[in-house]
């Protein structure tokens, strides 16, 4: 049980999540209304992915120092779950789009289509579905997990112009695109109030660790079933 | 003794005649607000489904793991 404290901590933040993320109070906005409460939920998903890639590729790093095939089954069950909150973020996105930017603000499916956000993560995600059909195409062990494991710091790296820099410098439609007054998306002082923080970064931290413990279940299955192999 | 009867029985004798009060208590709190707390009862019991299930998992591998 010591050994899991971290488990109950999901469980509570994100029990909190819910329950203080629909019943308290949030800055009364147009166009966004009470769809700002999605702060807790859409924008969630996608630090809980760049987290979960993050230690993806940190263990591609140490299965190229080690050669221990331990490491290549940590990279590529975080690079897994890290995209599924990434479409899992993409899915609510689109949901969040249908009614605020398109209804409310006018703007063309077009328009949305061109949003900088989208292609990035969009460009994004396909590199790293590209991660997982190379994994998939060797027969040899030794070779995918040293081959996929320098792809995925590739991977890991084209992260930065795509969704961090890119985003970042031309017209968007999200919070804090350049013309708008906030710096970082939606982060700044002027999109998120004190109260909106206190449940926003609890709620970052309990995605998160949702999605290192289903990581950890994968892991330690694919530990059982590949004992043979890490035993010799 | 009998004191102590009439005293557990109090709350009874209120609520009866609470009845003929038009502004009674009522489990109102799930009607009120447009509703809103229904929503977040779905989505709770979604979450703690969930929860659970992720648990159960949990403990079946930490099974097979000590075997």
């Amino acid at each position: 049980m010591r050994k899991n404290w971290w488990k109950i901590l999901c469980v509570l933040l994100l029990l909190y999540t819910v329950l203080a993320g629909f019943l308290l109070k949030v800055p009364r906005l147009p166009i966004l209304n009470e769809t700002i409460r999605n702060m807790y939920f859409h924008v969630c998903m996608w630090f809980a992915m760049m987290v979960l890639l993050l230690v993806s590729m940190v263990n591609s790093v140490l299965y190229l120092n080690k050669l221990n095939h331990r490491y290549d089954i940590y990279a590529s069950t975080y690079a897994s779950l890290g995209c599924l909150f990434g479409i899992l973020g993409y899915i609510t996105g689109a949901e969040w789009v249908s009614v605020t930017w398109v209804t409310d603000q006018g703007q063309s499916f077009a328009s949305v289509l061109k949003e900088p956000k989208l292609l990035g993560a969009g460009i994004a995600l396909l590199i790293y579905g590209a991660y997982f059909v190379l994994r998939g195409s060797f027969t040899d062990i030794d070779k995918r997990s040293r081959v996929s494991a320098v792809y995925n710091i590739f991977a890991f790296a084209m992260l930065f112009p795509s969704i961090w820099i890119i985003p970042r410098l031309v017209g968007s439609l999200h919070p804090g695109a350049p013309g708008s007054d906030s710096g970082n998306p939606a982060l700044d002082k002027n999109d998120m109030d004190a109260g909106m923080r206190a449940i926003f970064y609890p709620a970052v931290l309990g995605w998160t660790l949702l999605g290192v413990w289903i990581a950890t279940l994968k892991i330690r299955l694919q530990l059982i079933k590949d004992k043979n192999l890490l035993h010799q | 003794m009998r004191h102590k009867i009439l005293l557990f029985m109090l709350p009874l004798f209120i609520s009866i005649s609470a009845f003929a009060n038009d502004d009674v208590a009522m489990a109102d709190v799930m009607r009120s607000n447009g509703k809103i707390y229904i929503v977040v009862a779905v989505c709770l019991t979604i979450l703690v489904g969930l929860l659970l299930y992720v648990i159960s998992i949990d403990r079946k591998i930490s099974k097979i793991e000590k075997e």
